[in-house]
């Protein structure tokens, strides 16, 4: 049993790991001092200083924006990609295709910036378009990075999905598109969720290539918590971090009691099929 | 809505070209074009004008022949530069020792993680695994800053040394090498805990029992038997976190000192604080030769995976 004993150790360490800086954060917002790191008692005043943070909250807003926009459109590229992946099998240039959505899985995001913005720069030389840099640009990158995983979320989906009720519905006489919309989107929707989620944390939490293609007045979020960190921390901070634990934990708890219900209902649907049938 | 869908069945195999197009444009006009424009722009000269670099092409005009010519400027200032001046060359070796460092750190603390949790009731293997990949939902950079509160001298850890007695004074860690160590290894954890998770799941406990039964060690059976068997495992989450910890900016230049040098950081000061935008793309130019083996190796493994599926 020793090793069972290491084991249970190894992982209640990694477990520590990963979570005590982050209750140490959310502890620290709570106290009174400036002095970040010695408790002098319970204040909730850094969050109202917080909400009365003029810069802070635009820059918020604007992130907010960002990631919405741009995870909506990397879930449709992404969905389209992830389809042609999984569902179309050859086509001329499926390898160029392949390594464009695995690529930026792994790119640096200094390349990816620096990249982008070169782009933007030429373009704006050639055709005159994007006009300056700014929220378009910003958006356009964080597709471009996002879709990466959004495809990648839904080719394996697809790839574990059973095919045979689409291909049962084809047989029918179902038009491919019917097919996608009636059945395939239905059976994948979970990870189309996912996926979006996915693509909004991943922009909302970018700070590299925001800096490189942003321009003035376009100031992110994560921006403005890089610029500020860098001359130190501030308790600020620190209530701003707990209160984007809290947003995301409670969009990932709903996010997986909403799935859970429909895998429960799913399956009811499936056991009253067999037994009607 | 079944008007909608009724209306996109008639769209039919033109559809079919659309849904390709639609990603692959995008992808070549935002993710291939930019590649080609940093590899043509590491080739220009800086000149202080707006955009700060000089164009490569330019269209000479022949008055007296009537003839107009297409000139080419290529210099290689920029490359000779990087490989002549130590300060590039220390970024690039440092990127990689810090790199692996972590890549080791994160495999000496996921593999026991993964391990675990393939071998716990398989009832609690998914809010375990859960467990492992909540952290990454929260932001990088937030992750990133909580390490500097317990790092730093008069931080968490300094003030539970001082207490117990073990150090006098306050114990800087933050501003260092191992400061980087710590934050990057924290971040990239997750990365290397799913696929090393996923191989170890699959791997049939049986194998494990033959090799008992045969009078193997359990630790002799893990080193012969498991430790194979998960090296795709290994493979894939090594090349996960290597990969983009090479070109990491954000932890190095919050947690490091002035000293470590790290190639992203590099890139980042030439283009932020010297605004000489061709240096920058060399040095992105030759931090994607240096990653172009182990991307192209992570494709191929990715791509092994998707076949065997």
């Amino acid at each position: 049993m020793k090793r069972g004993g290491f084991l249970s150790w190894a992982l209640w360490f990694g477990y520590a790991f990963l979570y005590v800086p982050i209750a140490l954060l959310v502890t620290y917002s709570f106290n009174e001092s400036r002095l970040v790191t010695v408790w002098s008692g319970f204040s909730t005043k850094w969050y109202a200083e917080l909400l009365t943070n003029e810069p802070l909250l635009e820059a918020t807003a604007l992130s907010l924006q960002v990631a919405a926009v741009s995870a909506t459109l990397s879930v449709i590229l992404g969905t389209c990609a992830g389809m042609a992946m999984a569902r179309f099998g050859r086509f001329r240039g499926r390898t160029l295709f392949g390594g464009m959505i695995t690529a930026p899985l792994v790119m640096p995001e200094v390349i990816t910036g620096l990249s982008l913005l070169l782009l933007f720069v030429a373009m704006e030389q050639v055709v005159g378009w994007p006009d300056g840099r700014g929220v378009t640009t910003i958006t356009i990158a964080h597709t471009t990075f996002t879709l990466a995983y959004v495809a990648v979320v839904i080719q394996s989906r697809l790839a574990g999905m059973d095919g045979s009720l689409e291909e049962a519905a084809m047989d029918l006489g179902a038009r491919p598109a019917k097919v996608f919309f009636v059945i395939t989107l239905p059976i994948i929707a979970p990870a189309l969720v996912a996926g979006w989620l996915l693509a909004f944390t991943l922009s909302l939490d970018d700070v590299v290539i925001a800096s490189f293609v942003s321009g003035p007045g376009s100031t992110t979020l994560p921006m403005m918590i890089f610029s500020s960190v860098k001359f130190g921390i501030s308790p600020q901070i620190n209530a701003l971090a707990t209160l984007m634990i809290l947003v995301v934990a409670t969009g990932i708890f709903i996010a997986s009691v909403v799935m859970a219900r429909q895998d429960r209902q799913r399956k009811r649907d499936e056991q009253m099929a067999i037994q009607g049938g | 809505m079944s008007g909608v869908v009724s209306a996109l069945s008639r769209v039919g195999l033109w559809g079919r070209g659309v849904v390709i197009a639609m990603p692959y444009l995008w992808l070549l006009l935002f993710f291939l074009v930019p590649f080609l424009i940093v590899f043509g722009i590491s080739f220009s000269e800086s000149i202080v004008a707006q955009p700060p670099y000089a164009p490569l092409l330019a269209w000479l005009r022949d008055e007296d022949a009537g003839t107009t010519k297409l000139q080419i400027l290529l210099n290689l200032t920029n490359y000779l530069r990087l490989t002549g001046d130590d300060l590039y060359i220390l970024a690039y070796l440092n990127s990689v020792k810090i790199a692996l460092v972590t890549t080791l750190l994160c495999l000496l603390i996921g593999y026991p993680m993964a391990y675990a949790i393939a071998r716990a009731e398989p009832a609690r293997r998914g809010p375990l695994m859960m467990l492992v990949i909540l952290p990454f939902w929260t932001s990088f950079l937030i992750r990133i800053y909580a390490w500097i509160g317990i790092l730093k001298g008069n931080g968490v850890i300094s003030n539970l040394l001082e207490s117990l007695g073990l150090t006098s004074g306050p114990v800087e860690i933050l501003y260092s090498d191992w400061a980087v160590y710590i934050g990057m290894t924290y971040c990239y954890l997750p990365f290397m805990v799913l696929p090393l998770y996923s191989t170890l799941e699959k791997l049939d406990p049986t194998l494990l029992e033959a090799a008992a039964d045969l009078g193997c060690r359990p630790f002799k059976s893990f080193l012969t038997v498991t430790l194979p068997l998960s090296l795709p495992g290994i493979i894939a989450g090594s090349l996960l976190v290597f990969i983009p910890a090479v070109g990491e900016f954000v932890t190095p230049e919050l947690l490091g000192g002035p000293d470590t040098l790290m190639i992203g950081r590099v890139l980042w000061n030439e283009f932020f604080s010297n605004r000489d935008w061709p240096v920058a793309s060399g040095v992105a130019i030759a931090l994607l030769l240096l990653l172009v083996v182990p991307i192209m190796y992570f494709q191929h493994v990715q791509g092994r995976e998707e076949g065997g599926r």
